[in-house]
């Protein structure tokens, strides 16, 4: 399941830290790894903590002293680290963090939305969307290449759907430990706690550095961009799997093209096949990384649909969905922009089956050019 | 008393060579921060007992044992005075600094 998945994907990428607290429905994945430490499977310090704003802490902690460190969470626990993570964003330390999709509370909940990773947008934590448990293991291995690349330096984020992944059997290749290592060697820090050279990290800064600081995150995030990709080909190259910012699907020659995350992209897929065979020029483009946010790549894609359809299965309240908002900011400025739809499904884990994106597909068919920002689809009456 | 590195600062040509993040570009035994002090604790070793308890307590780890004697180390001490107050002898006096 996509919580082993994830543990066996830390496993690999030889992590040396690992605080975390268990949430429902991440708790397999502190089980996991903690067992794989006590049976001496994994050489590393599994540190039990009494919350996830601890949990994110100490995974700063022993990020800032050089070493590789992983934690994971959900929903109310992804909020309780909030600040923490904008520590380890300014502090720049790679720590990888795996969050499971779920719903916030309350009404409490534990199904699958992505209101709780996007809530954590503006921190600057990379955030990776994975559609499968293979693609979850892959890109924990890739996340570490590229957050302790020194030009980053920055922590990412890991997104599965709550059961969906986390509690899904699938079949997952495990790349040989061997390989990892040669693509993923243990990490050089150049700067951290060391007590042989005793520097203070985390000093106030004043207005004339602050400012400067800023600007080498968001440069760093742009470098990403880049780095992502080749650590995606460069991973496909050893592993066969390859990935990269986006997924697209049978966009050449498509009129209309369904924009999707996580899971929701793969059931999106099966429904354009279904109408490529009855000969409907239709297409997909899966977000797989939304921060650093990939404008080239969505904009090429996007620049010659008639139509584009974004579902989200999150909201802004107040605004839209959140993916729509990115994708259609995105093309606003550009000389080319399709019309393009927004639609809300499958909150706090309601099911979007292919019956529903169909009727997402027959709505934006029925229409010229949205109405509303919003379209709600299942919506009880 | 506890082994300084050599006294030695990042080098930096301008903005583009800052560390990424807020860090001291010296080392902490170049940047002495006992400069903050406003009291200072004298230990009157005529009266020390040598119980070591104002070592347990110091909070910044300023107190060293030399000799199997506490000596402060005004470089880092900060003047926070709890080793004065903690002292079961009344052997460490407070004295202003100028």
């Amino acid at each position: 399941m996509g919580n082993h998945a994830l543990s066996y994907g830390a496993q690999l990428a030889r992590v040396q830290v690992i605080a975390a607290y268990p949430i429902t429905p991440q708790t397999e994945v502190v089980g996991f790894l903690s067992e794989l430490c006590a049976d001496g499977k994994l050489d590393a310090r599994f540190i039990k903590v009494e919350s996830e704003h601890s949990a994110m802490a100490a995974s700063i902690g022993a990020s800032a002293t050089g070493a590789r460190a992983f934690t994971a969470t959900s929903a109310q626990g992804l909020a309780l680290m909030h600040e923490m993570l904008h520590w380890a964003v300014g502090a720049r330390l790679p720590v990888v963090l795996g969050n499971i999709n779920r719903a916030m509370g309350p009404p409490w909940t534990i199904w699958t939305d992505q209101n709780d990773s996007l809530s954590q947008r503006d921190t600057g934590l990379m955030q990776y969307y994975c559609e499968s448990n293979q693609e979850v293991l892959d890109t924990v291995i890739q996340a570490y290449k590229v957050s302790e690349h020194e030009e980053v330096l920055l922590p990412a984020m890991i997104v599965l759907d709550a059961f969906v992944l986390s509690h899904t059997s699938e079949v997952v290749d495990m790349p040989e430990q061997e390989l990892v290592d040669k693509y993923l060697p243990p990490r050089k820090a150049s700067y951290r706690v060391d007590p042989q050279e005793p520097h203070a990290f985390g000093n106030l800064t004043a207005p004339d550095r602050y400012f400067e600081l800023r600007y080498k995150i968001e440069r760093s995030m742009r470098r990403a961009e880049g780095l992502i990709k080749e650590a995606g080909e460069e991973f496909g190259k050893i592993f066969g799997r390859h990935y990269g910012l986006i997924e697209t699907h049978q966009l050449e020659d498509a009129e209309t093209i369904v924009v999707a995350t996580a899971t929701i992209a793969g059931t999106a897929r099966t429904v354009i096949d279904e109408l490529r065979e009855k000969g409907e020029r239709y297409g997909l483009v899966r977000i797989r990384v939304l921060r650093p946010f990939p404008f080239d790549e969505i904009r090429q894609a996007l620049a010659k649909a008639k139509k584009v359809i974004v579902i989200d299965r999150n909201i802004s309240f107040g605004y839209s969905g959140i993916f729509f908002q990115e994708v259609k900011a995105a093309m606003y400025n550009q000389p080319q922009r399709p019309p393009i739809f927004g639609y809300i499904a499958g909150l706090g884990g309601r099911d979007v089956t292919p019956g529903v994106i169909m009727e997402i597909i027959d709505d934006a068919r029925s229409k010229e050019k949205p109405i509303e920002d919003i379209n709600w689809i299942g919506l009880k009456p | 008393m506890a082994k300084k590195t050599a006294d030695k600062k990042i080098e930096m040509k301008g903005e583009s060579d800052m560390p990424p993040m807020a860090m001291s570009l010296g080392l902490m035994s170049w940047n002495k921060t006992g400069s903050w002090r406003n009291l200072r604790p004298v230990i009157d070793y005529e009266k020390c007992i040598k119980c070591m308890i104002c070592w347990k307590f110091c909070p910044d780890a300023c107190i060293h044992i030399i000799d199997e004697k506490p000596v402060i180390d005004y470089d880092y001490c900060k003047g926070c005075l709890i080793c004065a107050t903690e002292c079961p002898k009344d052997a460490i006096s407070v004295e202003k600094e100028e």
